[in-house]
């Protein structure tokens, strides 16, 4: 098999000034809570106690798969009649909730309380209550607190949320830091660590993740902090390690070969790394990714692919689709599009590709049925309904649960997109 | 504020939607904020329906709050009026909602719309999913059938004795546990009495079939969880009579029978002389008989709960040692039947409390919802579903009833299967001292160089066959599951020939007999484990 390794070049104007259609209507999306399901997973010593309605539990319990784990990190206060009667009321009940709970799990030292939208519409003032907890329990346990609300946040949004309420807390760089990178994002061990071994290969460091594994691990922050985001999802993190003097590297996010090197080679400019270097180091990976992607170009290259909204991850993936798989692109929808963290992903979109924001979901059924593309991608909710009318659908939560970042993970993305169609030429029922 | 990380039930808006989803032509306009269409999933996933449930959610965000989200409301109304036209609408808050207090009814109202709007008021903070399904089922049969009651003080005239008699079906809904498969049952059993069916509903209705519930001679309830409230209604309308067994198992079929003869005056002795159920002559098999007595945990909703504690204890013969539900409407029905077993009733929508329980109980299987399939996963116990909550599993594609004489025979298969057959636990002792036969010797098929021992493999001799709905010991959980013995554990220190004859014990009862004897030694204040605290410990937990 040959293997293309020539530089693509970027479309001469992309996607940066395409019309973006902005929808308002029905959402078919999580709400932030949904987050908690990898967060609690990354941060090894928190604990996520969501402030909510028996909706809110049942959500948790559905999105995670009934019960995967016998007592697993995470929790919802239920609020009931009584509680909505006083709010003086209401925290003395989060009091004894959080004692009874902290008495059972000594092994916590991170408790976040996750607003919802019963506690937000409400006004439960979880903020002030993190800081009573806090004077009990720090610094044993330190209680933050972040809103997962669905009037508020649409599913990864709740991670953006719960780092945005971390960066407050992380200590400040010493003045004689040196030039550090941070990578911010929760990405999973595995594809964390091929990220550190690269960083190192490359003589970049000292390197960070954020969030760490561990809360007590959590890296310093200042004016020599350059930070590079693993996710497309963390407008208000960033914005807040910007307050904090950190700087953001501008780089694509590391999808695919293409995506991972020029997301690698953002920091290593940054560092000074020499190309010849860069070159060696990447080398081996990038052309291992390209073949691995290259044995599912052949079944996918030129069939029209259509993203629902879910994650935000779409407008790198839809990139990652064209440029390296070779589909082309129906609609790419997204809950949010930010401007700026994506600028690069944007130029890199073909010209004149249908961009949306925000979803009104019967107007887009309308629209994919309309276009008739060979792979939709779509939540749980919409993918069963839409194979029965003879599209093929990937469900696009198993790109957020899924290793899908870096070089040893693009045969795997690839992969994920090819297996519906692959299913469907393979079945004869 | 309780502290909760697993649910039995949804809040009851999810009700509401498990009976708007199982009918036809019906729309649901929900008044909600995004994210909670992620019941949506509940229906496409577990019950893989294949069109997506008829709900349109307002989908309301922060910034609506201070303006206009009754607007909102109006919008989504009207555009599911145009877009989908159905035949009525069913209109309501879920929890976020409830709050803000739009009043999704008067809104509604106000639309002028020219189908039915029927509102519901499902409070989100005081009840749970069952209650919302049969207040949602009540509502829609009110709003639908009031119209056509007969006025206040009319006779039902007597039924055309040249007409087979009919019934509706009332309770089934989607997300139910085998409700698609137990309609089909009822139906066959009724016709062969001679009874027709006149609607079935929730499950497949329009509710231009609704307004035809009248017109049927009785009403037969299957779920009453969710029908009990709209059969009383009927009852009291169109003085319909109702049956009250449930009929699962084989007992409580024959009385359904009997119970469907009464109201209508039909012979049931052609169906109850057809033994049409293959259970009877299994339970009598012989090779039965190690079913006598073995102890069972029973825990679900009440109507499944109930009926599964009869066919256990008077069928199987089993011991019932627990028997609970997390339906408190029903708790009472519950406590009653606790009665006839002598156990104490478990009343509870705590999954920790229920796990506590069933260790404390120390059963051989557990009967119980896919929480307990957990559970019992965990303490390395069978345990057959019988109930909702649901599973992808539990709609399985075969015919699976639980109701009638051919429900009868799958409760049979499903609950044995879990548990070491008869034979084998006479050939497990028989060849105990064996040395090919322990718990590391790999199973025999994988010659010499097997791979480390699975539990489930025949050489072994435990009957844990993976089935999708018997949920049983996976292998790897069961070999965590059971300790080797370890003299450090527990505060009385095991005596080396103690531990000696622990270790002769098959290594899948191994572990209960080390816990049973620790605690007895423990209740006994005894520091020490011989050989004769082990027997006497034996003979203490003997049934």
């Amino acid at each position: 098999m040959t293997v293309d390794l020539a530089p693509r070049p970027a479309p001469t104007q992309g996607c940066a000034d395409t019309p973006v259609l902005k929808e308002r209507g029905q959402r078919e999306v999580f709400c932030g809570l949904t987050g908690i399901i990898w967060l609690h997973r990354k941060i090894q010593d928190a604990f996520f106690l969501i402030v909510g309605s028996r909706t809110c539990a049942h959500l948790m319990q559905s999105a995670a798969g009934v019960m995967i784990f016998a007592e697993p990190r995470f929790g919802t206060a239920v609020m009931e009649e009584r509680d909505l009667a006083g709010l003086a009321d209401a925290n003395e009940e989060l009091d004894r909730v959080v004692a009874r709970l902290l008495e059972r799990r000594p092994d916590i030292r991170q408790l976040f309380l996750v607003g919802s939208c019963p506690s937000e519409v409400i006004k439960l003032d979880l903020a002030k209550a993190a800081s009573r907890l806090n004077r009990q329990y720090f610094p044993q346990v330190q209680v933050l607190n972040y809103s997962g609300s669905g009037i508020e946040t649409t599913f990864t949004q709740g991670e953006d949320a719960c780092l945005a309420a971390i960066v407050p807390t992380l200590p400040a760089e010493t003045a004689d830091a040196p030039k550090s990178l941070m990578v911010v994002g929760s990405l999973p061990d595995v594809v964390e660590d091929q990220f550190a071994r690269l960083f190192a290969d490359l003589g970049i460091g000292p390197v960070s993740f954020f969030p760490a594994r561990r809360s007590t691990d959590v890296p310093a922050v200042g004016p020599n902090t350059h930070f590079l985001l693993a996710q497309p999802f963390l407008s208000e993190t960033g914005r807040l390690l910007e307050d904090r003097a950190a700087r953001r590297v501008p780089a694509p996010f590391p999808f695919g070969a293409e995506g991972t090197t020029a997301w690698l080679k953002a920091a290593a400019d940054l560092f000074g790394v020499s190309g010849d270097r860069f070159d060696r180091v990447t080398d081996a990976p990038h052309r291992r990714a390209r073949k691995a992607v290259q044995h599912y170009r052949d079944r996918l290259a030129g069939k029209r692919v259509f993203f629902f909204p879910d994650s935000q991850l779409e407008v790198p993936l839809a990139r990652f689709l064209n440029r390296e798989v070779g589909m082309r692109l129906a609609e790419v929808g997204s809950p949010y599009l930010h401007r700026q963290h994506l600028a690069e992903e944007l130029a890199w979109l073909p010209e004149g590709t249908r961009l949306s924001e925000g979803q009104h979901v019967d107007r887009q059924l309308d629209r994919c049925r309309e276009d008739q593309p060979d792979l939709v991608v779509c939540g749980l909710g919409l993918a069963n309904p839409l194979e029965v009318e003879g599209l093929t659908t990937k469900w696009s939560i198993e790109l957020v649960f899924t290793p899908v970042h870096g070089y040893e993970q693009a045969g795997d993305l690839a992969e994920l997109f090819a297996r519906p169609v692959l299913r469907k030429q393979r079945l004869e029922v | 504020m309780k502290l909760t990380v697993w649910t039995y039930e949804g809040p009851p808006h999810v009700g509401a939607m498990r009976v708007a989803t199982a009918m036809e032509g019906l729309h649901y306009v929900l008044h909600a904020p995004q994210g909670d269409t992620y019941a949506d999933l509940l229906f496409t996933m577990i019950e893989r329906r294949k069109k997506r449930p008829p709900v349109t959610y307002t989908t309301f965000q922060a910034r609506d709050l201070g303006g206009d989200t009754a607007e909102l409301f109006k919008s989504a109304a009207r555009e599911v009026h145009e877009r989908f036209d159905p035949q009525a609408i069913i209109v309501g808050a879920s929890c976020t909602a409830e709050l803000i207090q739009d009043d999704p009814a008067g809104l509604a109202k106000a639309l002028g719309l020219p189908i039915p709007v029927i509102p519901l008021e499902l409070p989100s903070y005081l009840r749970k999913e069952n209650w919302g399904a049969a207040e949602t089922f009540y509502q829609i049969v009110r709003g639908l059938c009031g119209p056509f009651a007969p006025p206040p003080g009319t006779r039902r005239p007597a039924p055309d004795p040249e007409r087979r008699p009919t019934c509706n079906l009332l309770g089934p809904t989607a997300l139910g546990f085998r409700h698609r498969d137990d309609i089909q049952e009822i139906t066959h059993l009724l016709g062969m009495m001679g009874v027709d069916i006149n609607v079935v509903a929730p499950y497949g209705a329009t509710p231009t079939d609704i307004t035809r519930l009248g017109e049927a001679d009785f009403n037969v309830v299957m779920y009453p969880e969710t029908a009990s409230v709209a059969a009383n209604w009927l009852k009291r309308t169109f003085h319909q009579p109702m049956t009250t067994v449930v009929p699962i198992g084989v007992n409580a079929t024959r009385d359904f029978i009997g119970e469907v003869a009464q109201i209508t005056g039909l012979d049931p002795e052609p169906v109850l002389n057809g033994e049409p159920s293959r259970f009877n002559w299994y339970s009598r098999s012989i090779d039965s008989t190690y079913l006598t007595g073995k102890r069972v945990f029973v825990f679900g909703d009440a109507t499944h709960a109930i009926a599964a504690a009869r066919v256990a204890a008077t069928e199987f013969g089993f011991k019932v040692v627990g028997l609970g539900t997390y339906a408190r409407e029903f708790a009472r029905d519950v406590r009653e039947a606790a009665k006839r077993y002598d156990v104490e009733p478990l009343i509870t929508d705590d999954y920790l409390e229920v796990e506590a329980k069933i260790e404390e109980a120390a059963p051989e299987l557990v009967l119980g919802t896919q929480m307990e399939r957990h559970i019992a996963k965990r303490l390395g116990i069978g345990c057959a579903v019988i109930s909702a909550p649901v599973h992808v599993q539990d709609f399985p594609a075969r015919y699976s009833p639980q109701m009638g004489f051919e429900g009868a025979n799958v409760l049979f298969d499903t609950w044995v299967h879990p548990l070491t057959m008869g034979l084998e636990e006479h050939l497990l002792t028989m060849f105990r001292e064996d040395f090919e036969f322990h718990g590391d010797a790999a199973p025999s098929h994988l010659g010499k160089g097997g791979a480390r021992v699975e539990p489930s493999e025949p050489a072994t001799g435990d009957a844990g066959t993976q089935t999708a709905e018997a949920a049983v010991l996976e292998p790897a959980e069961t070999a965590a599951a059971i300790p080797e013995p370890e003299a450090a554990t527990g505060p009385a220190e095991w005596t080396p020939e103690a531990l000696q004859e622990l270790k002769k014990i098959p290594f899948f009862v191994r572990g209960k007999a080390q816990r049973n004897t620790e605690r007895y030694a423990a209740e006994m204040g005894l520091t020490r484990i011989t050989l004769e605290t082990l027997y006497d410990a034996k003979a203490h937990y003997a049934r």
